[in-house]
Formats: structure tokens, C-alpha cells, sequence
């Protein structure tokens, strides 16, 4: 029950490779770091969670603040490989139509 | 009086207990049989409506409780969360749910809030009494979805 927050600058992007649960307890450093990062000017930021097994309104309000910083700050925001029941968070909550979510694996199929 | 059995369970209202309370959850849901969706579903309805509590409490720095009791019926699981703290606005949490909408400006867009709307979403049914506190008190119904294997076979002996 915990989420290890990993950040890796590759390809002129940060890349942050997430793994556990986003919830409650969690969501407070998830938000700190992902901030750091869409703070910066013009920065790309893409976040992986295919290792993201368990996630809540709580892992959806932290997006929200990000999207919302990458507005403030010329940055973009990409949500990759999201299992099933993560998307589906996305898709009933009609976020999926604001956010930049891409449910396939890294190089597609 | 339909027979069922109750299970109660009492953590401090800190978000570290969130995680106790869906793992119990599930361990709940696993013993009646529920699908592996279903049990999904259910998790992230209870963590929200303690997510709820805990928030609440930390907003009113008190060192609050939230009690959480299980209804184990033979056709549904029937989840209570009660927050024995102060009672908090239910008509602006009632205005805070729906979904988004595509053309709302992104500034306007909450971050926060729609827990209630993912309750509504994922269970069958979902009832919140904030006379004292704040209960919210939601079902969900075994093999709602479809008819399984089994019920069909006995059906067709029948």
C-alpha cells in the first residue's frame, strides 16, 4: 500500500514511472512531484502507470492540478499505459476527454 | 428478518487507514463471491467515502474516527461509512458531483469533490443521512451483471 515516484530525464522529457496505490495517503507526494515538474517552463512530462495497480478520485484530482499547472506554465501533460480499471476512473468521470491519457503500451499496438 | 452478518471495523480518520479499510474490503467482497470487477468497484467506492471522512476531519483538525461497518447479506454486500465528527455542508457536496464536461474551461475544472459521484457510479445503490455526522450507506447487489453459469443451469432443471 504505498507508491514509489520515479522521475528519469530521457528525450528531452520527464518521464515518471509510477508503482502501487494512489490514494489518500498517497496522492500528497505524487502531487509535489509531478508539480515540480510542470512548473517548469515548457517542460514534457509524461507519466507511466502501468505499474499503478489501485488508484481513486483522490490520484484523479492530482491530474487535474497538473493539467492546471501546465496551463500556467507552457508545459504539457501525457498519461500513458494505464491499466483497465485506472482508465475506466478517466472515462466515467469524463476526464478522459480533458486530459491527455494514451491507454496503450509504449510503442503501440 | 433477513439474516446477515455484520462486520465492524473502527481506524483513525488519517489517510494511512485508507488502505486497511480496502484491503478488508476486498477481503469482504472475496469471501461472498463477488467478481474480480466487482471487487474493484467496490474498493474505490469505500476509499472514497472514507477518503470523505479523513479529509473532513483534517480539515477541522480533530482527531476524528470513521467507522465503517459491513452488512453481509446473502445477495449484497451493504457498506456503511460513518463519520461521527462534525456534519459538513451536503448541499454544496451534492452541487461538487457529475461528471466533467469536455467544454468546461480548464481553471474551473475541481480537483476535488467527485468522490461521491464515483460511489454513485460504481455501486447500486447509494443513501447518506447527515442528521448526525455524515453516514453514507451503499449496496451492491451479487451478479447484478448477467446471469451466471451456474443460475442458468439450475434454471433450465427447474
Amino acid at each position: 500500500m504505498n507508491l514509489t515516484v520515479d522521475v528519469q530525464e530521457k528525450e528531452g522529457k520527464s518521464v515518471v514511472l509510477l508503482a502501487g496505490e494512489i490514494d489518500a495517503y498517497t496522492a500528497p507526494k505524487l502531487k509535489e512531484a509531478l508539480l515540480s515538474l510542470t512548473e517548469k517552463e515548457g517542460n514534457k512530462v509524461e507519466v507511466n502507470l502501468e505499474q499503478v495497480n489501485y488508484m481513486d478520485s483522490t490520484g484523479l484530482g492530482v491530474f487535474v492540478s497538473g493539467l492546471k499547472s501546465t496551463k500556467e506554465n507552457n508545459s504539457e501533460l501525457k498519461l500513458v499505459q494505464l491499466q483497465d480499471r485506472v482508465y475506466r476512473l478517466f472515462e466515467i468521470t469524463g476526464l478522459i476527454d480533458v486530459i491527455d491519457v494514451d491507454k496503450t503500451v509504449q510503442g503501440g499496438y | 428478518m433477513e439474516s446477515f452478518d455484520f462486520i465492524e471495523i473502527k481506524v483513525p480518520a488519517k489517510p494511512e487507514y485508507v488502505g486497511v479499510i480496502r484491503l478488508t474490503s476486498s477481503g469482504v467482497a472475496n469471501r461472498m463471491g463477488f467478481s474480480y470487477e466487482d471487487i474493484e468497484d467496490l474498493k474505490v467506492a469505500i476509499s472514497e467515502a472514507v477518503t470523505n471522512t479523513v479529509n473532513h476531519a483534517y480539515e477541522k483538525d480533530e482527531d476524528g474516527e470513521v467507522t465503517i461497518g459491513f452488512g453481509v447479506y446473502e445477495n449484497r454486500l451493504e457498506v456503511m461509512v460513518a463519520d461521527h465528527g462534525g456534519s459538513f455542508n451536503l448541499d454544496q457536496v451534492k452541487r461538487n458531483i457529475g461528471p466533467y464536461e469536455a467544454a468546461e474551461p480548464i481553471e474551473q475544472l475541481r480537483e476535488g469533490g467527485f468522490g461521491l459521484f464515483l460511489i454513485d457510479a460504481l455501486m447500486d445503490k447509494v443513501e447518506i443521512n447527515s442528521d448526525s455526522g455524515v453516514i453514507v450507506l451503499m449496496t451492491k447487489y451479487l451478479h447484478e451483471n448477467g446471469v451466471g453459469l451456474d443460475d442458468d443451469q439450475i434454471s433450465t432443471t427447474q
